[in-house]
């Protein structure tokens, strides 16, 4: 945790109500979300037990599995989910525009994509398990489930791992995104209950969000009270309709404040770099559902060598970029990386926007910028430099010291003799320059899977689906 | 009895032509860029084009430079990237190329550059390598380079720190090619059969320091130190004033070790009173006009010669600006890897802190720090570290599929501090 957010939260704890950490939001809200909060059996991994979803508030689906312990009845529960889900996540599928590339064809990417929120991280986790345990299956074979089974686990797969990439929308765990915008007097852990992090922000904090009875759990668990004394007399009884309205108590109230939520975040001016991120997410969602309609087969059930460390890779850059663009969008960010020495701001004392270097045609325009700032500047001569005042421009750190620092700056000022105007700050101008940047450095190849090195075990096998798979063990 | 350094040497070298891979293990300062020199010379001396591998500019130059001066006949290309400055030193060294394409350096016996310039390059493949700081290298690096390299010799040291990411590997942990691991976990989980060597002496440490350490960080394998008790001496050549200070600096001039212990207290990070001390003895040291006898002869321990080291960078730059003199290097762990002074000074990771957290329980943060001295060591720190470990047994959940990896963080560190205790002023 930052100096800032340890402050802010100390602060909330004085005075009662949850503090801004943020001035925009940092992630996009789509114009139709659909909520999703799973519940399942308690004791169990991936047993589905219930679930709450929808685009409409006024109009949540409830889907029950009334006996968990039947294998059956929890495929005929996920077949009417992908009956919920699929035409969802397809329904933007049909309006695309056709995106040039340098270097590589063209491809088709969706104008819009779904965004499927779920109450929390451990939401996200069984998501993930959900979507293992369906894509493997079959419509044939041995242990047959309805042919959008297969098809929904490769979804539920799919946004479940884009969770876990820095910046994505497609799935985001509305805890985690309020605690990005908010800090609250609690710990980090009592921040992933939605009822109590909510309180914190909306009203100060209240001992009705510890309570089951008024907040139940948001899921993916239930509250053991709740199982003990209501849900297992439901099932015993047989009755699906008994069941069907014990859960419905459970998951209506986290439902209104997933919508609450949402109105919060909505309430945010959206930061300049989100819809950026949004388009890496559009992409990212036609690749996958290009893949889906080329007949890949499943994502595998664990990243070969040489699919993990390229994945590594693009969500190393993911998260620098991510660090970067909220920093630039935001001051309140971009204050912890001037605690931190990685930034400074101040005012400027002095210029020279006429200053050069070099002689003959290799005479470059460098003007130089002077700063008074109080910030702890810890960054070595040299280190290139951004700001966010002056998105395209490229500086240089030339000297700092005794609260003054010179930048020089070195790309975008214009191709003239002199600086374009505005390219360089007025003495009086107070400006922020930091050594974070979204430069994006291509990084070097990774052989073919097939010629994965005798270091990383060689070539992988390939994988082909057998009755074996229907075989699993799925409890 | 194990063998000699001199015989592991001849065996490794052996063993290059018998196996595809070859791995060498090697503690602080147990001649592993000797060894790395040797063997480049022994492979080169075949006629066949080998390619080096390290990982950081500092290390490439440094090799060169080592083997460039003793071995002046080969010719070495040295591969770097756009923006790269070669110091001085190295462009008056007879046949060494610099160039940033392979096509620009001719060709050479040896071609050398980091990993990261290594992934850039193709289209070619070297019958031998080397990697050095194999450890140090994370197994997505390797799996880049490869295909470049029919044989390789790895040589690192496993006691140091690991390779890290900036995001949450989980999901690849307990896969045989998790990309997190190092090069050498990744290598050997698919080919166990290669043969590990290991280099049996330290001649950094001294024998004060090469117990201490061998039995914190290296419990199963073990090294010795290549002096003996007294072949190292530090003389304070001015007389004290009493101090704390100065009794810490004494001690550690006497045993090899000092524990200047401060009041137990919970502090910030960049706890004010523990950084004065640090600049405090850093200053003192030089003050004192300390003087290092060892086999290779007497010297002034000056500026150069002595560390001072920290956990993390805003401890750092705290202690930059508390006044230690400014020729002294001042830096994190990561960074200090692979050097070697006469004196460090070093600030407990855990001194004040409330909690020890896997990342300062991570046992090759505080072997780095431990183990760059060839004289002496001085640790501060807050008292109360013991029963903050007590408080704190490593609580990492555990992965399956995972080796357990020794030494274990919490007890390396309980093992260095009953060792220090006995030094403490």
């Amino acid at each position: 945790m930052s100096l800032l957010t340890s402050l802010a939260r100390l602060r909330a704890l004085d005075e009662g109500i949850a503090q801004p950490i943020a001035t925009v939001r940092h992630c996009h809200l789509a114009d139709r979300p659909m909520v999703f909060i799973p519940l399942k059996l308690s004791g169990e991994a991936a047993a589905p037990l219930a679930a709450m979803l929808g685009a409409d508030r006024d109009r949540p689906r409830l889907l029950v599995v009334a006996q968990p312990r039947n294998r059956d009845l929890r495929f005929a529960w996920a077949a009417e989910l992908a009956g919920v889900l699929l035409p969802y996540v397809e329904g933007f599928l049909r309006d695309t525009e056709t995106v040039e590339r340098r270097n590589a064809d063209p491809y088709e990417r969706a104008i819009d994509a779904p965004q499927i929120l779920v109450p929390n991280r451990a939401g996200v986790a069984f998501v993930r398990l959900l979507g293992r345990s369906m894509r493997f299956r079959r419509a044939d074979g041995p242990y047959p489930v309805p042919e959008s089974v297969p098809l929904l686990g490769r979804w539920l797969t799919y946004f479940a791992e884009r969770a876990a990439y820095p910046g994505s929308s497609l799935m985001p765990a509305m805890t985690e995104e309020l605690g990005r915008h908010w800090a609250s007097g609690q710990s980090g852990l009592e921040d992933a209950n939605l009822a109590a992090l909510l309180a914190w922000i909306t009203t100060g904090p209240s001992d009705d969000a510890e309570d089951p009875l008024i907040w139940p759990p948001a899921g993916p668990a239930t509250d053991p009270g709740f199982d003990a004394e209501v849900l297992a007399p439901a099932m015993e009884s047989g009755s699906a309709e008994r069941v069907t309205e014990a859960l419905r108590t459970q998951l209506e109230p986290s439902w209104r404040l997933m919508w609450q939520a949402i109105d919060l975040l909505a309430g945010l001016e959206e930061g300049a770099g989100v819809a950026s991120r949004w388009e890496q997410d559009r992409g990212s969602f036609s690749g996958m559902a290009a893949h889906v309609a080329e007949g890949a087969p499943p994502q595998p059930r664990r990243d070969g060598a040489v699919a993990a460390a390229a994945r590594l890779a693009r969500m190393e850059r993911a998260q620098a970029a991510y660090d970067a663009q909220r920093a630039y969008d935001d001051p309140l960010v971009m204050a912890e990386h001037r605690l931190t020495g990685e930034a400074f701001a101040g005012e400027v004392v002095d210029t020279d926007p006429g200053n050069t270097e070099g002689e003959g045609r290799s005479r470059k325009l460098r003007p130089l910028v002077v700063i008074k700032t109080d910030d702890p500047v810890r960054l070595s001569p040299g280190t290139s430099l951004g700001t966010p005042q002056r998105r395209a421009q490229g500086a240089e750190l030339v000297s700092a010291g005794e609260g003054l620092v010179t930048v020089k700056i070195t790309k975008g000022m214009g191709r003239g003799r002199t600086a374009a105007p505005g390219a360089v700050p007025e003495i009086g101008e107070r400006v922020c320059y930091t050594s974070l940047t979204d430069d994006f450095q291509g990084s070097p190849a990774l052989p073919d899977a097939e010629a994965t090195p005798w270091t990383h075990g060689g070539p992988p096998r390939e994988y082909v689906p057998d009755d074996e798979d229907a075989q699993e063990e799925w409890s | 009895m194990t063998a000699g350094p001199e015989q592991v040497i001849r065996n490794v070298l052996a063993d290059l032509p018998r196996h595809r891979g070859v791995v060498v293990d090697s503690p602080p300062g147990a001649g592993k860029s000797t060894l790395v020199v040797r063997a480049a010379a022994h492979i080169a001396a075949t006629g066949e084009p080998l390619m080096i591998v390290a990982q950081t500019n500092e290390q490439v130059d440094d090799l060169v430079t080592r083997i460039s001066g003793k071995h002046a006949h080969l010719t070495v290309g040295r591969l770097s990237a756009g923006g790269y400055v070669p110091p001085l030193r190295m462009l008056e060294l007879p046949g060494v190329r610099v160039g940033t394409r392979i096509q620009d350096l001719g060709d050479p016996d040896i071609v050398i550059a980091t990993a990261d310039k290594w992934a850039w390059i193709g289209g070619r493949v070297w019958p031998w390598a080397i990697v050095d700081e194999a450890y140090q290298m994370r197994s997505d690096k390797l799996l880049r380079i490869a295909g470049l390299f029919e044989r390789a010799l790895f040589v690192g040291d496993p006691g140091q720190l690991d390779p890290f990411s900036i995001v949450d590997g989980d999901r690849w942990s307990g896969l045989s090619w998790d990309p997190l691991q190092s090069a050498v976990s990744v290598l050997l989980r698919h080919n166990p059969d290669l043969p590990v060597h290991r280099l049996p002496v330290s001649w950094r440490l001294p024998a004060s320091a090469a117990p201490v350490v061998s039995r914190a960080f290296y419990p199963f394998t073990g090294f010795r130190s290549g002096t003996s008790d007294g072949d190292r001496r530090l003389e304070l050549a001015t007389g004290g004033m009493g101090t704390p200070h100065d009794r810490a600096l004494e001690e550690a001039a006497r045993s090899g070790w000092a524990l200047l212990e401060l009041p137990n207290r919970h502090t910030v990070r960049t706890d004010a009173e523990a950084v004065q001390a640090v600049a405090l003895l850093a200053g003192r040291l030089l003050q004192r006009g300390a003087v290092a006898s060892s086999e290779q002869g007497e010297r002034p321990v000056t500026a150069d010669r002595v560390a001072v080291g920290a956990a993390h960078r805003d401890q750092v730059a705290a202690i930059r600006a508390a006044g230690v003199p400014p020729q002294i290097t001042v830096d994190t762990a990561n960074r200090l890897q692979g050097r070697e002074y006469d004196v460090t000074i070093v600030l407990h990771p855990l001194s004040g802190r409330r909690d020890a957290t896997a990342f300062h329980l991570e046992s090759g943060r505080l072997c780095v720090l431990a183990s760059r001295h060839r004289h002496a060591c001085v640790v501060v720190a807050r008292a109360g570290i013991a029963e903050l470990l007590d408080a704190h047994p490593s609580a990492e959940p555990v992965q399956l599929g995972v080796p357990v990896k020794f030494p274990d963080g919490w007890e390396a560190n309980q093992s260095v501090l009953e060792h220090l205790s006995r030094h403490r002023v």
